[in-house]
């Protein structure tokens, strides 16, 4: 069975984020990238689908500029066997995707390669949209279990563990099948050396969302960036009296 | 203390000092790029700071154990080991011929910073298996490579470097261990004890194999009669089976406590001669000049881990109030950040001479021809005690300086950064002391060649000087005035050294460490007027993260109106020469 795993290009979890001067976005220039740590753990799982013998192929797939291909390379030497680069110009965003342009071009692409099943993360961690993946199966009509932290691949169905409110619950999913993982679900490997230089050598296919007869729909506009407010430095007050006061003052009481 | 690589600054030399790409296509690393080499070095990372990082502090409280089967290495070692050894990073540099990646030595470095920063004892152990792997590559026969080599490329097997003895250190022309041809004729046994071996023992792999110094029964007298043998703890042939090499006991240290530190016992145990009889110390001697490089990338790599400590416990320590009532954080004080530009600007410095240096092996590997070949192996071998001698001394300085950023918290053992100053002070002591790479920089750099090869290096810090004067811009101009004296001060030492050091024998030694010095600031003042070129040359085109680039301007202009003062100190120190330091009988002291 084929696993197809979406990966997506973002900043580095360990850079703290700045805005660019004029508002209109945050500072990509010269920042760590990395791949989106939900879809290292999608990637992770994949591969250990078919290191079990449970998969057959896991192919990985971004959309993006050149750039993505970085990411591509890392989930190749984690133990993807191929990946496919859906181009567009700009980084989704700035091209004008959004949740849905995205879900559309996977479609189309899972139409052609037709995986048994589709692991994704839960959401990235720089849109925190959380959507992608609910979409996809909604374009599709697949089946889709989210924020997975258990997951037992069958020959027609896949067991999924739910992180939900209040507990876990665990559904059996129909293949073929849309799946995101939570943090939960597995810890991701650390790179062999020889394994990074072999992915060099995997290969990687060109489409790009005309070959895919995909006209995305536009995702949401950014009108401004604002880095939160610095916190103010607190003060001590005299008693619980002056407390009060200043909290009535402040309006939260 | 978490650790982070700094992974910027890495991308940084390589990119614009080593140019890493161009490197790899003149000679001939092929499909090898900057892309690669960050993604090994982001992985690495990622390796370091999760794994090995945080088993420092338990190695350095814990230490290492002996019981009757030999030393138990530090809690978490091995399982810390077998995931380095599993990821491949043992052979990153190992010819593919023998199961290695045949990877640039520049790049190899740049990832071993992060190994030794994360934890200096745990690193030394696959640092002396790379050691034993280069020398056996270079000296061994198909065989004997065909025999180890993949096991120690794998890291599967460790391997040690066994030259001191008791009374031999560094004199090892008084060497005392035996061997004696295997009444089988199969190899030859061996017998003598050997200390200071590091990782001499452990139980992280299968076997260790010890390249021991010894003479044969027909040896002549001193350095010319001293043989390299391969002496495995078992024979390949017999895995688990005793094979005379035992680990009698571990020395209690100053510093990197998990490193376990052994006195060796070599009871007529089996072992194969590497190339020739008698060309033994040569052959130590290729291996040594690549440890003695990785023991200057030690020193540049615990800078690095107690300058990050530094750095935020500036930023997070409140003392002092501003008028309004706010705290101050310590890093505002002028006095913290003399600290912190000392430990920023001396670090960068180190890293980019390392770099240099570690790339110059790679330019002499892959010249198309013997003059370029020779070029560079020239650059090489004066920039070992450089690196060696100047970049450990330095470390000693700025591993104090982290301490003191601390104030009282330092001296504390719970803060964890009087580890990192202990864990230093070896560096200028193992592999050679410092003296011994002073020495070896007079005599065998200097003074031999009458400083050619120092002057065709100067000449190369004279264009550099002229492209910054080229460039007309202020924050480069202010840079020439104190490297160019720093330049001619050298030359003047150098020049002086080559005059008088026939006339008085005692004058080399006397001041050959000041001259190391002068040199290692000189050099650091040189990577420092490339780097603000480069970073120059970036703002000018828009090009590059404007923070950090401005960064690198104020930093080089910090170090050269600071610390190249310091060549004028030990300019001073070289031309009084040897009189009054060696006028004292013995007795008067």
């Amino acid at each position: 069975m084929k696993v197809l795993v979406p990966v997506k290009r973002v900043i580095d979890y360990n850079v703290r984020v700045r805005v660019k001067s004029d508002h209109s976005d945050v500072d990509l220039a010269n920042v760590k990238m990395a791949i989106n740590p939900f879809c290292e753990i999608a990637v992770e799982a994949a591969v250990r689908l078919r290191e079990d013998g449970k998969a057959s192929e896991v192919v990985a797939v971004s959309v993006g500029p050149k750039v993505v291909q970085e990411q591509l390379r890392t989930a190749l030497a984690m133990g993807a066997d191929r990946a496919i680069w859906i181009e567009t110009p700009e980084t989704p965003e700035t091209a004008g995707l959004g949740p849905l342009g995205i879900a559309q071009l996977l479609a189309a692409l899972v139409r052609e390669e037709q995986p048994g099943l589709v692991l994704l993360g839960k959401q990235s961690i720089d849109g925190d949209n959380n959507q992608t993946g609910q979409m996809l199966a909604g374009l599709l009509d697949y089946p889709q279990g989210t924020f997975v932290s258990g997951l037992e691949l069958g020959d027609e169905e896949v067991e999924v563990v739910r992180e939900i409110d209040g507990g876990l619950q665990t559904l059996a999913l129909r293949l073929p099948a849309v799946v995101t993982t939570d943090l939960r679900l597995n810890t991701p490997r650390f790179i062999r050396a020889p394994d990074i230089m072999k992915a060099r050598r995997k290969p990687i296919a060109h489409t790009a969302p005309e070959q895919l007869g995909v006209n995305p729909a536009p995702g949401p506009r950014t009108l401004a960036v604002h880095p939160p407010e610095p916190r103010a430095g607190g003060r001590r007050v005299e008693s619980v009296g002056e407390l009060v006061e200043h909290l009535r003052q402040a309006q939260v009481i | 203390m978490s650790y982070q690589h700094a992974y910027r600054e890495s991308d940084f030399v390589l990119r614009h000092l080593i140019d890493f790409d161009a490197l790899c296509v003149e000679h001939g690393f092929e499909g090898v790029d900057l892309e690669l080499a960050n993604t090994l070095i982001d992985e690495a990372a990622r390796l370091g700071a999760e794994v090995l990082a945080p088993l420092n502090v338990v190695g350095d409280r814990e230490g290492v154990g002996m019981d009757t089967h030999g030393v138990v290495e530090a809690p978490g070692f091995a399982a810390a080991y077998r995931q380095f050894a599993e990821g491949g990073w043992q052979s990153l540099m190992v010819d593919e011929r023998h199961g290695g990646q045949g990877l640039p030595n520049v790049l190899n470095a740049a990832v071993s910073e992060i190994w030794h920063a994360a934890n200096l004892s745990l690193a030394l152990c696959p640092m002396l298996t790379e050691g034993a792997i280069d020398a056996i590559a270079e000296h061994g026969d198909e065989a004997l490579c065909a025999r180890y080599l993949p096991h120690l490329a794998s890291g599967e097997w460790t391997g040690t470097m066994n030259l001191t003895e008791p009374d031999a250190g560094s004199d090892l022309a008084a060497i005392k261990a035996r061997a004696v041809p295997d009444t089988d004729g199969q190899g030859y046994r061996i017998s003598g004890q050997k200390i200071f071996i590091t990782w001499g023992d452990h139980r992280m792999t299968d076997n260790i194999v010890h390249l021991v110094l010894a003479r044969l029964p027909d040896a002549p007298p001193g350095v010319k009669g001293i043989s390299l043998f391969v002496v495995p703890k078992h024979r390949p042939e017999t895995p688990g089976q005793d094979n005379g090499v035992r680990c009698l006991s571990v020395e209690h240290k100053l510093g990197i406590h998990a490193s376990p530190t052994c006195v060796m016992a070599f009871d007529d145990a089996w072992g194969e001669l590497v190339g020739e009889p008698h060309q033994g110390l040569a052959y130590m001697f290729t291996m040594m000049n690549h440890e003695r490089q990785v023991v200057g990338l030690q020193g540049l790599a615990i800078t690095e881990r107690a300058y990050q400590q530094a750095r935020l416990y500036a930023m997070e320590r409140l003392q002092g109030t501003r008028r309004d009532g706010s705290r101050v954080p310590i890093i505002a004080h002028p006095d913290v950040r003399r600290m912190l530009m000392t430990m920023k600007s001396g670090l960068e410095a180190m890293r980019a001479l390392v770099l240099e240096a570690a790339a110059e092996r790679d330019r002499a590997c892959g010249a198309h021809d013997a003059e370029g070949r020779a070029h560079h192996l020239a650059r090489l071998e004066l920039y070992t005690p450089i690196v060696k001698g100047w970049i450990t001394e330095f470390a000693q300085e700025l591993t104090s300086l982290a301490i003191q950023v601390h104030g009282g918290m330092g001296f504390v053992e719970e803060t964890g950064v009087a580890q990192h100053y202990r864990d230093a002070r070896i560096l200028t002591i193992y592999e050679g002391t410092t003296g011994i790479q002073a020495l070896d920089l007079v005599s065998r750099k200097l003074l031999a060649d009458e400083g050619a090869g120092l002057e065709s290096l100067f000449v190369e810090m004279d264009e550099t000087l002229a492209a910054l004067g080229r460039a007309e811009d202020e924050t480069l101009a202010v840079l020439i005035g104190p490297f160019a004296e720093a330049l001619s001060r050298a030359r003047q030492a150098c020049g002086w050294v080559l005059r008088e050091a026939g006339a008085d024998r005692q004058l080399a030694g006397a001041v050959s460490v000041e001259l190391l010095m002068l040199l290692g600031y000189l050099c650091g003042g040189w990577m420092h007027a490339r780097s603000a070129l480069a970073a120059f040359r970036l703002l000018a085109d828009g090009e590059g993260e404007r923070a950090f680039l401005e960064a690198k301007l104020v930093t080089a202009r910090f170090y050269c109106e600071h610390l190249l003062a310091r060549t004028q100190g030990a300019l001073t120190s070289v031309l009084a020469g040897a009189t009054s330091l060696m006028a004292l009988d013995a007795e008067q002291f």
